[in-house]
């Protein structure tokens, strides 16, 4: 059988696909398999987020309530309970509630607007919230002044103050905190080390790449030794490959370090790759906070479902175990969530091309075939209905092929049908 | 100014991707060829007429400090001397009027940042009513024509018993830097990134660390454009300074009168080139500044 990522057992490899369509599509596994190394590190214990295996992870911490299992109280690192935050009449974060693991790194992804930064920037002491509480480590931090609290935070854009050279801006903090120059010294130099700087240790910040930059801002941040990290978006700066090399070097020491981490991204990839749970948030709400697994393979709102990953949207109610097309003719889907509904959304690696007339499946015809590397990505006209489809096969275009869909989310207003 | 930047070819200053690259080093036209070589020749023109009119007088100055007789119809002067040099620095008068100017222009220039440096800050960095009419305000002040002003201030001071003390020169000689001594520190202020400050906060500073270690340190260039300009008007003030001291503390530019009323052009020429030495000095002193665009940086007004 010639068919693409299929089956239960290939589902983990192929939530790969969409995610990382670029050549290095093992980044996503690769992050949850050095985990596993730094599970003792972390001081997570074996029901912490940072699991051995992605498998590991939803059988340990979530086998059925996704990532949100009740954390330990003396594992908690940052609990924001009812968090609220009006800016300019607009309610822009609404009675949030999150929690973070000691070591664990949470990624909150969003579109622009969806409140994501504004958490970020109360957690960091930027902004006070106008309702609920917020503890680190189980102290009170609602409205403590940045410089009184225990966070370091990267920068966007960086900040790194342009009339110090990388070492005094690496020092400066510990300067402030007056510790002594022999001490200063030694931090800074195992900082540098740290992310690979000893060479740059008296360059200007002007005179260095975005990537270093981006280096020294952590560099900064890690010395301080925080009891909560929190990056603003640190990769947006960079190209596209920079992104991929330096967010591997981040989740790399953050596990290493075991330091509790906070992420805001607008980059579902970054996320997915990066993160022990990602929260996506919209309109100033968590819609869902799970490990990246579980989030792509059971988006519980369509906004999450449409913001992860590459999906067929079908908004038409479901019919006989399947999903009805344009002309009315019904889709077969093996597995559905559920059987009533206002939308079916598929997967494109769920939607198996097949010789045309292969039993149980349906006639369409490719109308392009778009090479990704090591898949194709294939458009297909079928019975008036546009589908989209990632595969291992090679179909031409014009040609009549079978297509048949594996798993299929039923949503009704918006919220996953569950049986 | 736009014939000037035009003359300059547009190379490739930035030659990050490919496709700049690329568009640059297109083959030209001939028309296209001509047309950038007739601009840079007009550039050429309009930058050599510009040196010459800012050079210009210089020149003719610094001849005739030096020329013995020089008539009209003349490119040079007949025969050279250094008399007039002898004549002016044998003067006590003229010599102690330099000191006497050095130590005022000092004086107002560090008054006038004592008190505009916090306004500038204030205008820079917060945000309260009535702040643009604070900055329109000021400016306002160089509309008025300046001898009114001071002939008001003059009757200010003879009331208040200030007429013809160091106190009334170093006043009249401040009034004339706040503009530039409060506009341009708060463009500087108002400069600094955010998040340089935040990053500051977030390593632990408190806010008084924050202003002098990142703020103020930021802010240095355009602090210290607006003091060497404040310096060098106080330095050139006349005017104000005539007219507030009838009798004694003549500085340099009120002494200009009066050598320009009783001797030759050329003694006059030599004191106007003294003049000029502490202005040209400290350009070079900050020569780093100017050339390394922070003169431009300190006059970022938004």
């Amino acid at each position: 059988m010639s068919t693409g990522p299929t089956g239960t057992d290939s589902a983990e490899l192929s939530t790969d696909q969409p995610a990382a369509p670029s050549p290095a599509p093992n980044t996503r596994t690769a992050a949850p398999a050095t985990g596993s190394g730094s599970t003792g590190s972390t001081g997570a214990t074996g029901s912490g987020p940072s699991g051995a295996a992605p498998g590991a992870v939803q059988a340990d911490v979530a086998p059925t309530a996704g990532g949100n299992a009740e954390i330990p109280a003396g594992a908690e690192g940052l609990r924001l309970s009812r968090i609220s935050k009006i800016l300019g009449g607009r309610t822009i974060v609404d009675t949030l509630d999150l929690t973070v693991a000691k070591g664990e790194l949470v990624c909150l992804l969003g579109p622009s607007g969806c409140g994501k930064t504004t958490t970020l920037r109360m957690i960091g002491g930027f902004l006070q919230p106008d309702k609920g509480r917020l503890t680190i480590n189980g102290k009170d931090f609602t409205f403590a002044k940045p410089e009184h609290r225990p966070t370091a935070m990267v920068f966007q854009n960086y900040a790194l103050w342009p009339h110090m050279t990388v070492a005094k801006n690496i020092g400066f903090g510990l300067k402030v905190r007056k510790l002594s120059a022999a001490a200063i010294r030694e931090k800074v130099d195992w900082a540098l080390d740290l992310l690979s700087l000893t060479h740059h240790r008296d360059s200007m910040p002007a005179r260095i790449s975005g990537g270093e930059q981006q280096r020294v801002a952590l560099a900064r941040a890690l010395v301080l030794e925080p009891e909560v990290l929190l990056m603003d978006e640190p990769l947006s700066n960079l190209d596209a490959k920079l992104r991929v090399s330096v967010r591997e070097t981040i989740r790399e020491i953050q596990q290493r370090l075991g330091i509790t981490t906070v992420f805001v991204t607008h980059d579902q990839e970054e996320a997915l790759s990066i993160a022990d749970r990602v929260a996506v948030m919209n309109n100033g709400k968590i819609e869902q906070l799970d490990v990246p697994a579980e989030l792509y393979r059971l988006p519980r709102t369509s906004f999450v479902a449409g913001f992860v990953g590459s999906m067929n949207t079908l908004d038409v109610a479901p019919r006989d175990g399947g999903v009805p097309l344009a002309d009315g003719t019904v889709l077969p889907c093996e597995r559905m969530s559920g059987d009533a509904g206002d939308a079916v959304w598929i997967r494109p690696e769920d939607l198996v091309i097949e010789p045309e007339g292969a039993p149980g499946s349906t006639r369409a015809v490719v109308l392009r075939v778009i090479p990704r590397g090591h898949y194709r990505e294939v458009l297909l006209q079928c019975h008036g209905t546009t589908l989209r489809s990632f595969t291992d096969t090679e179909p031409e275009a014009e040609q009549a092929v079978g297509v048949r869909a594996t798993d299929a989310l039923v949503y009704a207003d918006g919220v996953l049908v569950q049986q | 100014m736009t014939t000037v930047s035009a003359g300059i070819p547009s190379g490739p200053a930035t030659v990050d991707t490919d496709g700049e690259l690329a568009d640059d080093t297109r083959q030209l036209t001939p028309a296209e060829r001509r047309r950038r070589m007739l601009w840079k020749v007009l550039g050429a023109l309009a930058s050599a007429v510009l040196v010459l009119f800012i050079v210009g007088p210089l020149i003719w100055l610094a001849l005739a400090a030096f020329s013995d007789q020089w008539t009209a119809p003349r490119l040079l002067p007949q025969s050279w001397t250094l008399d007039w040099w002898k004549t002016v620095l044998d003067q006590p008068e003229l010599v102690e009027s330099f000191w006497r100017s050095l130590q005022f222009a000092l004086i107002a220039t560090a008054v006038s940042a004592a008190i505009c440096l916090p306004a500038a800050y204030a205008l820079g960095r917060t945000k309260f009513p009535g702040r643009r009419v604070v900055l329109i305000g000021l400016f306002a002040t160089n509309a008025f024509p300046k001898m009114g002003l001071y002939t008001s201030i003059a009757t200010l001071f003879y009331a208040m018993n200030l007429m013809n003390t160091g106190t009334a020169i170093v006043i009249v000689q401040l009034l004339g830097t706040i503009v530039t001594m409060v506009w341009i520190p708060a463009a500087a202020f108002a400069s600094v990134p955010p998040s340089l400050l935040e990053a500051a906060r977030d390593a632990g500073a408190g806010p008084l660390r924050t202003f002098f270690s990142i703020t103020l340190r930021q802010a240095i260039p355009g602090i210290a454009v607006a003091l060497i300009l404040a310096f060098l008007a106080c330095f050139d003030e006349a005017q104000g300074t005539y007219l507030v001291k009838p009798g004694s503390y003549s500085t340099m530019p009120t002494m200009m009168y009066t050598l320009v009323e009783n001797y030759p052009a050329q003694a006059a020429a030599v004191f106007a080139i003294a003049l000029t030495i502490p202005s040209v000095l400290l350009l070079l002193a900050v020569r780093k500044y100017i050339l390394g665009g922070h003169l431009a940086e300190g006059f970022q007004i938004k």
